[in-house]
């Protein structure tokens, strides 16, 4: 062969291949996965057509993208929060859970007639909770090197146990007819809609904590300690940041937003507390932010493609009649992708001429 | 004994590599025949390493033959190497630390059955080890074993492979004077027994001493191939760099002030949890450099470490100025000011991920000047400090803004520099700052440290290169096993052979001395200065 | 103690699944890779081996097809983690969402069905030993395999030559490189049998221990399994305990809840999860005194040969 391949380290990247690297992991993700849905008997076309029209075809369609790309947005913040210290908090879901249960409960045992002080009071709630569910896992890895990666998860299953407990139980509507949930939330109770669609007021957060992200990381002294930890513990005890304290105020501030997310669902959007309100929000997060390298930007363009993706995967549930689990398909060919693109970041490919020796 | 038959050992002709567009060599010829100690010698970057990488195995060449034994040879891999009967004792010694040594040994063998026959592995051990006279226990883990022996455990290996070509890496950094010498009985011994052994070093005293014939590479090319008996130092460090060197720094005497750094009965531990520094006391004064010569591995890391507040100091005190700083953040050490220069550029003295900036931030973004509204960083501030120094210190790079893993080592180390000693600083802990560098660099940062030292700084110098200790110290402690075993108040009337004895564990006060002066002739304590 | 038997002999049958996952995960780490994906691939091993089983009537066929199928995803992982370098981590977790959902996916047409599956075959002779007997030799055949296994695992790492390439390549690769062995191959060939066993545990679920085929079955059982591989110091003796032990966990919450005390459903769920961070904890503490051996040196540590071209 007159020509061989070299690979060659890649030390910088512009913004350029940044964006679109992401870009191009999808697509090939969705091709990957559409001949996985043809393995499995289904069509892709259909499926990918149905799920665009359904989730950008009309102006509700729209908001229901948006409706679920709030959760994504503020959990892919809480979950890319950690990661950026390599501090893996794959717990978003329970800790999600965790802010949904205070909520609830603030709602139950502190009522209030006025929205500000209810909807204060159950974000309090929300965040304490969500925080000290993120709490126990970073201070098991601060104190002990705990693997946080098997505490958090582990912590997930707990959770939602947790939340069941008080559905099924204590907590549950008499009036629910055979399905557990908690009573339906008064209206102080409630997030404001935007227009009369289901958009609520947790965009604003949403869009809020990507700004407070972008600003903590780059701008503050702690985004820096971060950073550092993240990219070498060593060189950080060398420069005088504190691991251990870090992490556990790290895993306490990204337990604390993920709780917000939950919060939000329930004051937002259900209204209520059921079983399984979250289909996995807090997981998509890992891949929200994982897809968006961390960067806030990319956290929020992701959520509303992860918007597109799961409100069209509620179409072709109705439609066609697949399982919601084609879309977790979906997601894990699109993480693979992305990981495998990822040694394009590393790498750049040559194609040299094999020189006559 | 050197027997030049009809054919060379080994015979490499032309050997062209290149790497990114460096040429790391370029028309190189190597030759080695039996019984024959030949030198490959260079600056770092010469490309010593990438052609024994080659003849090793390892990597593969662009062009050029490579003959054994008369019989042209192409390597693939380390296997094909193997079989060719070439072993390499790299200087990172290629051994897993928690197998044991004969599990080593047997590692990767050829010829293995499928079930591992400890047994026969053992026996064979020994016979290599009477026949050549090296001494290791084979059933011992290899991280319980010091340095000197786990070489010694490399070098079985290569044996124990039949092998009949031994290429050994820079193998002296890591031993002291004694133990350099044992090593060159060793490979007499090898010699002796009819193999070729390449010798790859830029310790000229050692080269001198060990060698049949000498390869001096620079930049990738070779300059000369010479008889040991038709050189001098002179002449070889002069083709090493191609211009005259000179081998004193112009170090002017100063008068050393008051204490500036007293540490007192430290007891530090290491990562392991076992104790690395052991009830260590020590003193630096203001205008003097204090050497710290052992060989590395005694606890000299950790000692430093704790000196400059990044690990915890278990026992005793460390008083700057008087103040007391044990029990203290790192930070309070920087703000006294302690400025540290680790061993480990890349490990934890630099975040190689982040840019130039960020590293000069790294242990400055608290300082007031730095911050704005007490929780943010002033980043217009540090880019411009930045670039004062980078220019001060001549660091050659590719933008401010470009990660720091694209700076050459010489250039991280002058960042390292630049941060570090920007700030006055009243003490400064160096550690092997000039490993890894070519002279000019290293020349660079020697000079650099004796500025600080004339501007009034207490340097603390933690070398394993005795040459260097030598040649800059004002004063020397000697440290083994976490221990000090002794301070040297005139480096001028020491030998190495001394050095080398405390290094090894001898205290200072056991040394007898002939000429009868400190000693009161009862036995009892002789001056701690010889 | 007679009340003890059964649940101990049911604390073998629920720790089985897990010991396979384990000792699969075992290999893979100890070659350096981690594989977060088991409790996907356990899915993907049930499903795969209830419908092989189900439609061939042969559950041997099933388990060799859950193998198989456990191999062929592992590999996925093994080039991201291997080849690519990328974070193994995440690659994991990517494993266990397409692990997951897939086996929804597929599966939506078998939830609910049964097959005849692994029967119990008592070992004679050995059955009849009082305690022992009944606890470890009145199960079925993947059961005495797991017995097996262990052992193989046990001469294997610690005798044969291969399992000593083994133990030095999850230390020092570079190493195992430079005596001309292939570093990246054995991490390879590690993985992909790691995450064969941990969908052969898969389909000793829905095989031999329920018989049918239900979404999500393992119920974070990949995860504790993890999780296990710590608690075991990377040991297959040792990950015979702690499989053991939640089984035991697993049994005694059955029970419970079939005695049907006022203790709420929910609660009694949380039990493994809890009882795996505590033994986590417990593990970890321990480690701090530095008790025991560490994690094999380049766990997780992507290994590039970077100059081969």
């Amino acid at each position: 062969m007159r020509y061989r391949i070299v690979l060659r380290r890649r030390f910088k990247t512009g913004a350029f291949f940044e964006g679109i690297l992401p870009v191009i992991s999808i697509v090939a993700a969705l091709l990957f996965s559409g001949g996985a849905l043809l393995l499995f008997g289904v069509s892709p076309l259909a499926a990918y057509r149905a799920m665009f029209r359904g989730a950008l075809g009309s102006g509700y369609g729209l908001s229901e993208v948006i409706v679920k790309a709030i959760p994504l947005v503020i959990s892919g913040v809480a979950v890319a929060l950690a990661f950026r210290m390599k501090v893996w908090n794959i717990g978003a879901e329970g800790q999600i859970y965790l802010g949904a249960l205070a909520s609830a409960a603030a709602v139950r045992f502190l009522p209030s007639d006025s929205q500000v002080v209810m909807l204060l009071t159950m974000t309090v709630a929300a965040i304490i909770a969500g925080g000290a569910w993120g709490y126990v896992a970073g201070f098991l890895k601060s104190r002990w090197n705990v693997n946080e990666v098997i505490t958090t998860l582990m912590l997930n299953y707990v959770g939602i146990h947790l939340a069941d407990y008080f559905i099924y139980g204590p907590w549950r509507d008499p009036s629910s007819l055979g399905f557990p949930m908690t009573p339906p939330f008064p209206p102080s109770a409630r997030l404001p809609l935007f227009f009369g669609t289901r958009v609520h007021l947790g965009i604003l957060a949403a869009v809020l904590l990507v700004l407070l992200f972008r600003l903590v990381i780059r701008w503050t002294r702690w985004g820096f300690e971060i950073r550092a930890i993240g990219d070498n513990p060593r060189a950080a005890e060398y420069a005088g940041i504190n691991y251990g304290r870090n992490v556990v105020l790290l895993m306490f501030i990204s337990g604390a937003i993920a709780g917000l997310a939950g919060m939000t669902e329930i004051a937002g959007l259900q209204g209520r507390l059921q079983p399984g309100f979250s289909p996995g929000y807090g997981y998509t997060a890992i891949i929200v932010a994982w897809l968006a390298r961390l960067n806030p930007w990319g956290i929020m363009m992701v959520s509303f493609f992860m918007g597109v993706l799961l409100v069209g995967g509620d179409t072709i549930q109705v439609i066609m009649r697949l399982p919601l689990a084609s879309v977790q398909v979906i997601q894990g060919c699109i993480l693979f992708s992305v990981l495998g693109f990822e040694f394009f970041r590393n790498y750049r490919v040559l194609l040299l001429r094999r020189e006559r020796g | 004994m050197v027997s030049v038959g009809p054919v060379p050992l080994v015979s490499m002709r032309g050997i062209e590599k290149t790497f990114v567009g460096v040429k790391a060599n370029s028309d190189v010829d190597l030759d080695l025949e039996r019984g024959e100690v030949h030198t490959l010698l260079g600056e770092n970057g010469a490309g010593k390493s990438t052609l024994m990488n080659i003849l090793s195995g390892l990597y593969t060449v662009d062009s050029g033959a490579i003959v054994i034994n008369g019989e042209p040879r192409v390597f693939r891999s380390p296997r094909d190497a193997i079989r060719a009967g070439i072993g390499m004792v790299h200087q990172h010694f290629m051994l897993v630390p928690t197998l044991s040594v004969w599990e080593n040994v047997a590692l990767g063998l050829e010829d293995q059955p499928f079930l591992l026959d400890k047994g026969r592995v053992i026996e064979r051990v020994g016979d290599i080890q009477k026949r050549y006279g090296i001494h290791v226990d084979p059933l011992a883990p290899v991280w319980q074993l010091s340095i000197g022996e786990q070489q010694r455990v490399a070098i079985i290996k290569t044996l124990y492979r039949s092998a009949d070509i031994l290429i050994l890496d820079e193998p002296t950094s890591v031993l002291t004077p004694q133990e350099t010498r044992a090593l060159f009985r060793t490979i007499r011994q090898i010699t002796a027994e009819g193999h070729g052994v390449i010798f790859i070093s830029h310790k000229l005293d050692e080269v001198m001493d060990i060698s049949d014939r000498i390869t001096v590479l620079r930049k990738g090319k070779k300059v000369a191939t010479v008889n040991v008996k038709d050189v001098t130092k002179e002449s070889l460090a002069e083709m090493m760099v191609g211009r005259r060197v000179v081998f004193q720094i112009g170090k002017t005497l100063q008068n050393p002030g008051r204490v500036i750094l007293e540490a007192r009965e430290l007891v530090v531990r290491g990562d392991r949890g076992r104790v690395r520094v052991d009830h260590f006391s020590l003193d630096v004064r203001q205008r003097e450099i204090l050497g710290l010569a052992g060989v590395s591995g005694n606890g000299q890391e950790e000692l430093c470490d704790a000196l400059a507040g990044i690990r915890k100091t278990e026992k005793g005190s460390v008083r700057v100025d008087g103040y007391e700083l044990v029990g203290k953040s790192t930070r309070e050490f920087q703000k006294r000011g302690i400025s540290y220069i680790p061993a480990d550029r890349i490990g934890t003295g630099l975040v190689t991920g982040m840019n130039l900036r960020e590293n000069i931030a790294l242990r400055k973004y608290w300082r007031k000047e730095f911050t704005r509204f007490r929780f943010f960083i002033h980043w217009e501030n540090i880019a411009g400090r930045t670039g004062q120094l980078v220019e001060r210190y001549s660091v050659v790079n590719p933008g401010l803004g470009f990660p720091a893993k694209m700076l050459s080592g010489g250039n991280l180390q002058k960042l390292m520099l630049a941060r570090e000693l920007s700030d006055d600083p009243r003490v400064v802990i160096a550690v092997q700052p000039t490993w890894g560098l070519d002279v000019s660099a290293t020349l660079f940062v020697r000079e650099t440290l004796l500025e600080q030292r004339d501007k009034g700084a207490g340097v603390l110098l933690v070398s394993d290169d005795l040459e260097e200790i030598l040649s800059l110290s004002d004063r020397i402690a000697v440290i083994h096993n976490g221990r000090l075993m002794g301070i040297v108040e005139d480096p001028d009337s020491v030998t190495e052979e001394q050095m080398g004895l405390m290094m090894a564990g001898t205290r200072l006060e056991e040394f007898s001395n002939p000429v009868g002066e400190g000693s009161d002739g009862q036995g009892k304590e002789v001056s701690p200065s010889l | 103690m007679d009340l003890l038997i059964p649940i101990m002999a049911a604390a073998v049958r629920s720790g089985t699944p897990i010991l396979y996952a384990t000792l699969g995960e075992i290999l893979t780490e100890r070659s350096g890779v981690q594989n977060l994906g088991l409790e996907g691939l356990m899915l993907m091993g049930a499903f795969s081996g209830f419908s092989v089983t189900y439609t061939t009537g042969n559950p041997w066929l099933g388990v060799l097809t859950a193998f198989f199928v456990g191999v062929a995803i592992s590999a996925v992982h093994a080039f991201l983690s291997v080849s690519v370098g990328a974070n193994q981590v995440v690659s994991g977790l990517a494993v266990t969402m397409f692990g997951t959902g897939a086996s929804s996916l597929l599966g939506r047409k078998m939830i609910g069905l049964t097959v005849k599956g692994f029967g119990k075959v008592p070992v004679p002779f050995l059955s009849d030993i009082p305690v022992a007997g009944p606890v470890l030799f009145d199960h079925d055949p993947l059961v005495y395999i797991s017995y097996g296994l262990v052992l193989l695992l046990l001469w294997f790492i610690f005798r044969t030559r291969h399992g000593l390439n083994l133990r030095a390549v999850g230390e020092s690769p570079v190493v195992v490189d430079a005596m001309g062995l292939s570093a990246v191959r054995l991490r390879y060939f590690y993985t992909m049998i790691g995450g064969g066993m941990a969908a052969v545990g898969g389909a000793y679920l829905s095989l031999a221990y329920t018989k049918m085929w239900g979404e999500g079955m393992s119920a974070g059982r990949g995860w504790i399994a993890v999780a296990l591989v710590i608690f075991a110091v990377w040991h297959p003796a040792r990950a015979v305990l702690g499989a053991y032990l939640f089984g035991g966990v697993g049994a005694m919450q059955l029970r419970i809840q079939a005695a049907g005390t006022s203790f709420p459903t929910p609660i009694m769920m949380m039990m493994p999860y809890l009882f795996t961070i505590l033994v986590l904890l417990v593990i970890s503490v321990k480690k701090g005194k530095g008790i025991l051996i560490d994690a094999p040196g380049a766990l997780g540590v992507p290994y590039s040969r970077e100059d081969r071209t």
